[in-house]
């Protein structure tokens, strides 16, 4: 035997012990989210007189796709009884302006910040920074006097704007510190070529963040979709997100709780994050600034 | 009239100094380079100029324009990086024409001008690749053709050459000196690598601790060294400097080191004339050491050292002597150094007009 065998042993593979307790305990983890999925599932195409004998994790006898068309067309939200859709197309004309003017500001002063000689650009990043951890309850009275005063409160524009002041500490750092690692001779480069901010901008640093944008979409996305106390505090009679008509649905007092309805509901509602995230999902790219510099 | 001149300036970050009261000044067609080692303050002279940062003080002119105040893009530079600074997500000729469409040049002259860069570079095989589809070398390439495509009064390099393999280096250097000698723009260049500055350059500037040393053609600096700064940085392999002291004898001027040896300095053409007694610095370039010469040469200091080591590199080859509790390097030829052995001794001579005296305390030549 030599002595480079003896000193660097191979490590013997091994499937014992320790990495059995690792797969046990993320197949619990994993069962935490999966049963009440599953349970969900099969709930919403069951008919109620299936769901009334109990037994939750049976099979649909009759699979059936009468909870999903009530929920969407006709299940009541409070008074008006035309189904989740309402809520879900106020969600959709909520997110887009909202999506848009967050990242469009957001993305611009970050770049500002990153790149440009700004005038206290440390202490205004530090309250940005101390922004980013204010809990939205604190200022929640603040902003509906703010909304009030503006004449937008119980509107989509008021929620679209909070939504927008809130995300903006967050994004901001985000792609402040993305915008940090292009190399600075990159921007030298650019200020001598051309010197123009927006030029600069739009030309040569938006083709080059395509990564963080597809990050900040799907974060932006989950969070406005899934939002409800905004939603709940700033919207008005029919401009309510989808999971405020969702919360309407399935707290009524009054009647028997008609459980696939509920589930149905429930589902419709996540789905739009969820295609999302599996759309872009597939646009995770690696190595967009590769080429910027020798590598 | 000077086409890029630095009057005065000053720049200081936080409280450090880095350049204190500079002036210089080039000529139109000149190729400047800025020597000198890390932190010297070449690059920070060379970004001053570019406009990428402000002077604290003082006034830069390019041609009769005063430039101090104006925006980077304002003042007629084009400048290649040492990362070349391609834009990524442009092709080759995306990155050629983004300084151009910024100047809003009619698109016949655009066009032109690209294609005139591209010939030039030998770059149009690759005008559709992206800069991450290219090689250093290629890189290299379409960042000098990203700043000749602007025309500009001046050209500036910081550094281009460093990120590249030996070989390669030293293709692109030529291709730079052909490129100049072609055009004849007014380029200022920075680097630490002393072959590019003696190759390439017209005039060097070298500069330690934020000061010009000494400025003027590679043959001036190389030959006349003005300080010991630039006498131990300027020549690869570096002058030989031994500390010694100035002495009168029968009325002769001569260099005495501390071992007894003793130079006659009568042939030295001496600028100052140093006291009895004064500490100086005695150097002698290796390659003007003349080994085997038949009996005594006129001009010349003769000595019997014994040799300590032979080096060879291939095409040359140093011997290092025993001299006054210091030793010499010598070059020599291979055949030569492949004859000498370590512990024998060996005549040489050295020419006394071709010696640099220095003041050993002020550093000043004498």
């Amino acid at each position: 035997m030599t002595d480079a065998t003896v000193m660097y042993p191979r490590k013997p593979k091994r499937i014992k012990g320790r990495s059995i307790a690792i797969i046990v305990f993320l197949t619990m983890a994993a069962m935490f989210f999966c049963v009440p999925l599953y349970v969900l599932i099969v709930t919403s195409f069951k008919e109620m007189d299936q769901i009334r004998e109990g037994a939750m994790f049976s099979l649909p006898t009759t699979w059936t796709l009468e909870a999903w068309h009530f929920a969407w067309f006709e299940a009541c939200s409070g008074l008006s009884c035309s189904g989740l859709k309402t809520g879900f197309w106020n969600s959709v004309v909520i997110l887009i302006p909202s999506l848009i003017a967050s990242i469009a500001l957001s993305m611009v002063t970050g770049y500002a910040l990153a790149l440009w000689d700004v005038k206290w650009a440390g202490p205004f990043l530090f309250i940005l920074f101390l922004c980013a951890f204010v809990p939205f309850q604190i200022i929640m009275y603040p902003l509906i006097r703010l909304t009030v005063t503006m004449g937008i409160y119980g509107s989509i524009t008021a929620i679209a704007f909070v939504h927008t002041v809130l995300a903006m500490p967050v994004l901001t750092l985000i792609f402040r510190n993305f915008y940090k690692d292009i190399p600075p001779e990159l921007i030298k480069a650019a200020i001598m070529d051309s010197g123009s901010f927006w030029r600069i901008f739009v030309e040569i640093i938006l083709p080059m963040s395509g990564n963080i944008l597809i990050v900040v979409l799907i974060l932006q996305i989950t969070s406005i979709w899934n939002d409800y106390l905004i939603g709940v505090t700033f919207g008005g009679l029919g401009t309510k997100p989808m999971t405020v008509h969702l919360a309407n649905m399935v707290t009524v007092s009054t009647g028997t709780v008609s459980y696939n309805v509920n589930m149905a509901a429930a589902l419709l509602t996540a789905i739009p994050p969820l295609v999302i995230y599996f759309v872009l999902g597939k646009f995770f790219v690696q190595g967009i600034a590769a080429g910027a510099i020798k590598g | 009239m000077p086409q890029v001149s630095f009057e005065h300036i000053v720049k200081r970050f936080g409280g450090v100094t880095v350049l204190d009261g500079l002036d210089l000044a080039v000529e139109d067609g000149d190729f400047l380079v800025l020597l000198g080692p890390s932190g010297c303050g070449k690059t920070t002279l060379l970004n001053l100029l570019a406009g990428l940062l402000d002077v604290t003080s003082g006034r830069i002119m390019i041609g009769d324009r005063d430039v101090t105040e104006l925006d980077p893009k304002d003042r007629g530079l084009a400048m290649v990086f040492q990362s070349y600074a391609l834009y990524p997500t442009k092709t080759v000729e995306g990155n050629l024409r983004f300084g151009l469409s910024a100047r809003k040049l009619p698109k016949s002259e655009a066009d032109a001008r690209v294609q005139w860069a591209s010939d030039l570079l030998q770059l149009t095989p690759l005008m559709r690749r992206k800069p991450s589809e290219l090689s250093g070398g290629q890189r290299q390439r379409v960042a000098i053709g990203r700043a000749l495509v602007k025309h500009a009064d001046v050209l500036l390099f910081d550094e281009p050459l460093s990120n590249l393999d030996a070989k390669l280096r030293t293709e692109m250097r030529l291709e730079i000196k052909k490129l100049h000698d072609t055009l004849k723009p007014t380029v200022v260049y920075v680097t630490h690598d002393q072959i590019e500055a003696m190759t390439m350059a017209t005039k060097i500037a070298i500069m330690n601790g934020g000061e010009i040393q000494q400025f003027g053609t590679p043959d001036e600096v190389y030959e006349n060294p003005q300080n010991l700064f630039v006498a131990g940085f300027i020549g690869s392999p570096a002058m030989n400097l031994t500390d010694g002291r100035f002495a009168v004898h029968d009325g002769a001027p001569n260099a005495v080191f501390p071992d007894g040896t003793r130079i006659d300095l009568s042939a030295y053409p001496f600028k100052s004339s140093p006291k009895d007694g004064d500490a100086i610095a005695v150097g002698m370039r290796p390659e003007h050491f003349e080994l085997d010469a038949p009996g005594a040469l006129p001009g010349h200091t003769a000595f019997d050292l014994r040799v300590r080591m032979v080096e060879r590199t291939g095409s040359d080859a140093l011997i290092s002597l025993d001299f006054a509790d210091d030793q010499l390097f010598v070059r020599a030829e291979p055949d030569r150094a492949a004859k000498t052995r370590a512990g024998e001794t060996v005549p040489v001579h050295y020419p006394t007009a071709k010696l640099n005296l220095f003041d050993a305390r002020e550093g000043r030549r004498l």
